[in-house]
């Protein structure tokens, strides 16, 4: 018997094939062949209103101009993770169009038009903008392909049949006529759109799976690409804010005597709960913001400690939580055998991205512009259309480059507050997080407990319980998503579990922490999940006196793609051959965000208890793969963001504040620690899975099981803890 | 009123003689290219070239930087290592968000103009205080390698 | 019967050795509490103030003599450095709360706003004065001589009461400080009183007739206001401060206060007035280091407020007091390490610390030890780097700085959260071995027992 509860959208769910995208089509007034799609969602038909054969919806996702240009109006932000070049290469593949004949064009903000055919709102995030557009835009290009060749046919009199495509030409085979896609934009604007336009079989593929080099790079080793930050629009001044250091306080009194006589310093901006500086730089902002005197009232959260978050969450996981899926019968089944129970933690984490929060606003009477980077730019939108009252067309969001995201622009908080900033200042105002204020008023990734329980017997699982405690971030974010008490995201690859085991049950207890909020960190729900699921593994590996693959790869028949991974690391990384002493080597694998990954790392523990990762060997099934090069970037990047998290990761809270609050005390992983990193591609013709997360959720629990393995100590929470590894010290 | 030699131009600010380099060259002279990262010269993000020496702009009064040559992102491609580096860069495929590699970049521009072979003890001494979010440090590695192998 | 015999004259050596123990005890105790007086050094014949010819070397600099008393104490607080000792770290100047770590327990300064139940709002002129001169509290209980009564003793009336008149026109502000936690014997407060008899003169500067004006002048900030020799003077076995060793430098608060005396390879001697000068005024000298730490702290509360003239009588002052060498801290090397990495330490020291010198450290200190930013952050010449004790060296990692200086302000971040004890001393260690004239090897016990000292 299997129990999931009704999931009606679920992030991370692959697009099904199957769904009717409405494919429509258009002239631009400029002469342009204009292709639409979208997924019926109920709301959200929207193309229709715009749509009329000659002015079709200014709106839509491709455009083909009368000089060949294609440019695809891009629902999906870059942040790093290649989407501007990767879904391109989807479009242009079915599209058969010449590669650098594509443009992108960042998408204006609206749900109906571009919304992410898995959350059905636009956003970038779940490491899902390949799976969710895999599929449309296929469609798309291949629809635009036979309207190009049904065009060309018409124009040469000849049956569409006998002509193929290449490098946005059509060509007659018999006749050896040929004609550039920028010839044809006219007749083919006219044209019905096919609804079901064949799609490439996999091994037609010419684009898709070529390591093609980025479109956004080249901007950016120059120096000239724009990100958020670095908007300045004419009449710009400079702020900088402090909101109260205690999670919900209110500003009190603020003394600004000595403030407002730093030149530069042009206004001071007081609200309910922070207090900026606006100046004709940058430098006047933070010079006046520190030359403030305020006090806070800082209200209840003031008395919250790290103790209180521990505490209270420990408590919840003693409590039965919501069942999120069982199998067979686990009582029955923990009644069985040697029974092994173990618990495990990890802390609050911020997120900072190497470009701090910040976002450009102008509030005029009747109209507001706003430029930001945004994973969410339709809610950057109406969030400041809210905070305006202006309505949503007279809120023109220009949504900028991202310098990393990690789930900390899939807030709008900031949007929000530069919104109120700016309302009080008549020009437009670029509000700038500083370091310190960026890791201060974060929205984190929340604290976890899992309580884990196993038997064994004969030398396998023959019951098991993970229960789950941990902030519902998605009943914030996407509260339609939350059903029956239930997470999905904290869920996640829990409720999937890859391994065969008889009886089973997962709960998840639902604990806000006290004072903190929490967000979507890269890596998510998975993060904790892998973490748990895989540290346990190995204990119990460790309990039944087998080796942690074999273990593994025995309870994996009903997940083979995963099996075939963890088969490929173990060769690949040398499993089982020989290494010194305090040197060990630890496996971890996964089935998150639809990609099958296994990893080994190789680490060495000294006696003073520092780590040293010396290699880390992953193997990746992640389907049909778009551009290999990327793949290989994100795992090497995810997995350092994993390692940087289990060497440094931790965000702590003392009387209602955050303790860290720059990279002096929030550590990260510099380029002298990083370990070497392999990364093996699985050929396969499976639907693409996800990618720009999954490294992070491996490093932590393969290099803790490395750890396990070179000093047998069980480390049960991250970040390592070093005293707990050191050899004792000298007294 | 002070006077900034930048990227080969003379470039005049009228600014106070505490400010940092940094804030100079992004909201005074629109060079956008050059990061804030921390402010406290432990990411890097706004690593500049002063005097062709690397120098944190977030930390640099300019005030204080006189006579001495600043070069920018902007404007690194016109020297030998510079224009290397940012080849390397895009042919190793380094960047990810980007938003470091500004920084990255200049580090590594002044690493080769100083050491044109180095090692990976060089590098890990001249790049180390370069943070990158995105973990693209093996590719700037690599990139070196390449930088400092081409001609 | 010989047996016994035997045991009787054992008894009589024992009662011999007992009195040459108690007779060597007394005359060491002597020899301590008989020890000189901080200015002792000095020599020459000191008069009564009053019986002084000379121009008067207490009260404010010529230019603030027509102002307000509130003035004039602002002044002479801020040279008696009132601030640093009676504010927490961001917290309201004067209202106390700061604690002070010591190996006995945890003393906390006193509130000394004007608030009449919490501060020092009741007090009238005499008892101030009482507290300032002698240490005694208004209700009559001893204060610990963490408060340098020692040193105020040789304060004017005159100079004291218009620091009260100071003190009185701040914002009264209604704020206890903590109990103080110190162990037994020493929470014994009546024990003070036996202190004070032995240690504190009560006794008000007298100006020596064989100095100048201005070496007077020096001494009565140094002393009376300044109270240097609390943190440079050695103590004795009774906490007080060991006169015969005079700024031949000690440790407080777990920072290392150098010597000062003019020994010139252990101390000043070899710094050129004008060095003395910038160190003292701006807690800093092109090729002297950086004052951080408490020094940091009493520049930016205290020295860096005095008027210029005030600042040279305290050079010309310091100038005077015997040289006494420190043998454990070696000439100052003065040449910048090797621009490359691979130069200077040899590869196998320290490995780990050379990873985090490169970095969190390189790019604010370079390679060379000379800061490409500002001659504030140069390593070369300072003493921290050049005490194989590496205690400040480690301070600093963990506790970082802020100093303002003529530029905007400069600090280095405090490291002490996010980096582990080994961490800390292997770093220290490698600074010291690159830029010092000789290595260190500081161990993390140290450093958790440093962190412990400093946290306050
Ligand atoms: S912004 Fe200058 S080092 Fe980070
Ligand atoms: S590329 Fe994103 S921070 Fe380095």
């Amino acid at each position: 018997m299997e129990i999931i509860p009704a999931r009606s959208i679920v992030p991370g769910e692959v697009a099904d094939p199957s769904r009717r995208e409405i494919l429509k089509a258009g002239l631009a007034a400029g002469g342009a062949l204009l292709l639409g799609f979208h997924v019926p969602l109920g709301e959200g038909r929207a193309t229709q209103s715009h749509t009329s054969t000659h002015e079709f919806a200014p709106n839509a996702f491709i455009r083909i101009d009368r000089q060949g240009q294609i440019t695809l109006i891009m629902p999906q932000v870059e942040m790093g993770q290649g989407v501007y070049t990767s879904v391109p290469m989807i479009l242009a593949e079915e599209l058969d169009a010449a590669f650098d004949q594509v443009a992108l064009e960042a998408a204006p903000p609206n749900d109906a038009l571009y919304g992410n055919p898995v959350f059905h709102i636009q956003v970038t995030g779940n490491s899902n903008s390949i799976r969710a557009f895999w599929i449309p835009l296929r469609k798309a290009g291949a629809g635009a392909r036979v309207m190009l060749v049904e065009a060309a046919a018409q124009m040469w009199g000849v049956d569409p049949a006998g002509c193929r495509t290449n490098n946005s030409e059509v060509f007659h085979e018999a006749s050896g006529r040929r004609l550039p896609y920028a010839a044809l934009v006219d007749r083919a604007a006219k044209l019905t759109p096919p609804q079901d336009a064949p799609l490439k079989s996999v091994a037609d593929f010419k684009l898709i799976g070529k390591p093609l080099k980025r479109l956004d790079t080249p901007d950016k080793a120059k120096g000239t690409a724009l990100y958020g930050i670095d908007m300045l629009p004419e009449g710009v001044k400079f702020a900088t804010l402090a909101a109260c250091p205690v999670f919900g306080g209110r500003v009190g009194h603020v003394d600004d005597r000595v403030a407002k006589i730093i030149p530069g310093v042009r206004q001071i901006v007081v609200l309910d709960d922070l207090v900026a500086v606006v100046g004709d730089h940058t430098w006047a902002a933070k010079q006046g913001l520190d030359a403030l005197n305020i006090t806070w009232s800082e209200g209840p959260n003031a008395r919250v400690t790290q103790a209180d978050v521990w505490n209270q969450i420990r408590a919840a996981s003693q409590r039965e939580g919501v069942v999120a899926k069982t199998l067979g019968d686990a009582e029955k089944g923990l009644a069985q055998g040697d029974r092994m129970d173990a618990d495990y933690e990890l802390p609050f984490l911020a997120h900072a991205p190497m470009e701090p929060m910040n976002c450009t606003v102008h509030v005029r009477p009747d109209a507001c512009e706003v430029w930001v980077g945004s994973q969410v730019v339709s809610r950057a939108q109406a969030i400041a259309a809210k905070v305006t009252g202006l309505p949503l067309e007279k809120v023109i969001v220009h949504n900028q480059l991202i310098g990393g995201g990690f789930g900390r622009r899939l807030e709008v908080d900031g949007v929000e507050k530069s919104a109120r900033i700016a309302k009080e200042v008549d020009s437009p105002v670029k509000v700038v997080w500083s370091r310190e204020e960026d890791v201060q008023h974060d929205l984190y990734r929340p604290v976890y407990h899992d309580r884990m329980t196993a038997t064994l017997s004969s030398g396998r699982i023959v019951g098991w319980r993970h229960r789950i405690a941990g902030s519902a971030v998605i009943a914030r974010w996407l509260p339609p998503a939350f059903q029956h008490g239930i997470d999905i995201d904290a869920v996640d690859s829990a409720v999937d579990m890859p391994y065969d085991i008889p009886n089973l049950r997962v709960e998840y207890v639902r604990d806000e922490p006290p004072a903190v909020p929490t967000g979507f960190w890269r890596g998510v729900g998975p993060n904790n999940n892998v973490f748990a699921i895989e540290s346990f593994m190995d204990e119990l590996a460790k309990k039944a006196g087998r080796d942690p693959i074999e273990f593994r790869r025995s309870m994996l028949d009903k997940t083979p793609r995963l099996k075939a991974a963890l088969e490929l690391v173990a060769g690949k990384a040398g499993w089982g051959r020989p290494l010194p002493p305090r040197n060990g080597r630890g496996v971890a694998v996964q089935p998150s965000f639809g990609s099958y990954i296994a990893t080994v790392a190789e680490v060495e523990v000294d006696r003073s208890g520092e780590v040293s990762v010396r290699r880390i060997v992953t193997a990746v099934d992640t389907g049909i793969v778009v551009n290999p090069d990327t793949v290989v970037a994100q795992l090497q990047g995810g997995l350092i963001f994993g390692l940087t998290a289990a060497f440094y990761g931790e965000v702590t809270i003392d009387r209602g504040r955050i303790q860290q609050s720059n990279f002096h005390d929030y550590r990260m992983l510099r380029i002298d620690e990083v370990p070497a990193i392999e990364v093996h591609i699985i050929q396969s013709g499976e639907a693409p899975g996800g990618i720009g997360e999954t490294g992070v959720t491996a490093s932590l629990p393969a290099v803790r099981n490395a750890i396990f393995a070179a000093t047998g100590i069980p480390l049960r929470r991250m970040p390592i803890d070093r005293d707990v590894l050191a050899e004792r010290k000298s007294v | 009123m002070t006077r900034l030699q930048i990227n080969g131009e003379v470039r005049n600010a009228d600014v106070p003689a505490d400010m940092p380099l940094l804030w100079v060259l992004r909201d005074v002279l629109g060079l956008t290219g050059t990061k804030f990262g921390c402010g406290i010269g432990q990411c890097g993000a706004c690593t500049v070239h002063l005097g062709g020496k690397p120098a944190r702009s977030c930390l640099l009064p300019v005030g204080l930087i006189g006579e001495r040559e600043v070069t920018t992102i902007e404007g690194v491609g016109a020297t030998l290592a510079g224009a290397k580096v940012q080849k390397a860069w895009l042919g190793v495929e380094v960047i990810q968000c980007g938003y470091c590699q500004s920084g990255q970049i200049m580090s590594a521009a002044a690493l080769l103009a100083g050491t044109p072979n180095p090692d990976d003890s060089d590098i890990d001494a001249a790049m180390a205080g370069n943070l990158c979010r995105c973990g693209t440090y093996l590719r700037i590695r690599d990139a070196i390698k390449r930088a400092a192998a081409s001609r | 019967m010989k047996g016994l015999s035997q045991r009787g004259a054992v008894a009589r050596y024992v009662v011999i050795a007992i009195a040459v123990i108690v007779v060597v005890a007394v005359i060491g105790v002597l020899w301590i509490v008989l020890g000189p007086g901080p200015m002792d050094f000095a020599g020459g014949k000191t008069v009564a103030l009053a019986g002084y010819h000379g121009p008067d070397p207490t009260g404010v600099p010529p230019a603030l003599v027509q102002a307000s008393v509130v003035e004039r104490g602002e002044y002479l607080s801020h040279a008696a450095d009132c601030q640093s000792c009676h504010t927490v770290q961001d917290g309201v100047p004067f209202a106390g709360g700061r604690a002070f770590v010591l190996p006995i327990g945890t003393l906390y300064s006193t509130n000394i706003t004007p608030d009449k139940q919490t501060g020092i709002g009741a007090y009238s002129d005499a008892d101030f004065l009482r507290a300032v001169h002698r240490g005694i509290r208004r209700d009559g209980a001893r204060l610990y001589p963490g408060m340098p009564y020692d040193a105020y003793t040789y304060m004017t009336d005159a100079d004291a009461l218009a620091i009260k008149a100071y003190l009185f026109s701040l914002a009264p502000v209604s704020a206890s400080a903590p109990s103080n936690t110190l162990v037994f014997p020493f929470n014994q407060r009546w024990l003070l009183s036996a202190w004070f008899l032995l240690f504190s003169p009560d006794r008000r500067f007298e100006p020596n007739t064989g100095h100048s004006p201005q070496w007077n002048r020096g001494a009565y900030l140094a002393e009376a206001l300044g109270h240097c020799g609390e943190c440079h003077t050695p103590r004795n076995l009774f906490e007080a401060l060991n006169n015969r060793r005079k700024f031949a430098g000690e440790v407080q608060s777990g920072w290392r206060a150098y010597n000062v005396t003019t020994d010139s390879g252990s101390g000043i001697g070899g710094w050129t007035d004008d060095e003395l000068t910038r160190y003292i005024w701006a807690g800093h000298a092109d090729g002297r280091g950086t004052a951080s730490g408490p020094m940091g702290e009493a520049v930016d509360l205290s020295l860096a407020h005095l008027a210029p003239d005030d600042v040279a009588a305290i050079v010309t002052y310091e100038r005077t007091v015997p040289a006494i060498a420190t043998p454990d801290l070696p000439a100052v090397k003065a040449t910048p390490a090797p621009a490359s990495h691979k130069q200077g330490v040899p590869e196998a020291f320290e490995p780990r610390g050379k990873q985090i010198f490169e970095g969190a450290c390189v790019s604010c200190h370079d390679w060379t030890g000379v800061s490409p930013l500002t001659s504030w952050a140069t390593l070369i010449g300072a003493r921290a780097v050049n005490d194989p004790t590496a205690t400040n060296v480690a301070q600093i990692v963990i506790a970082g700085t802020v100093r303002l200086t003529p530029h905007g302000p400069v600090f280095m971040p405090a490291f002490g959260a996010a980096y582990s004890d080994l961490e800390i001393a292997t770093v220290a260690n490698y600074v010291i071995a690159r830029f010092g004239s000789k290595p260190s090897a500081i161990s993390a016990e140290k450093v958790a027992k440093l962190r412990k000292q400093g946290a306050e």
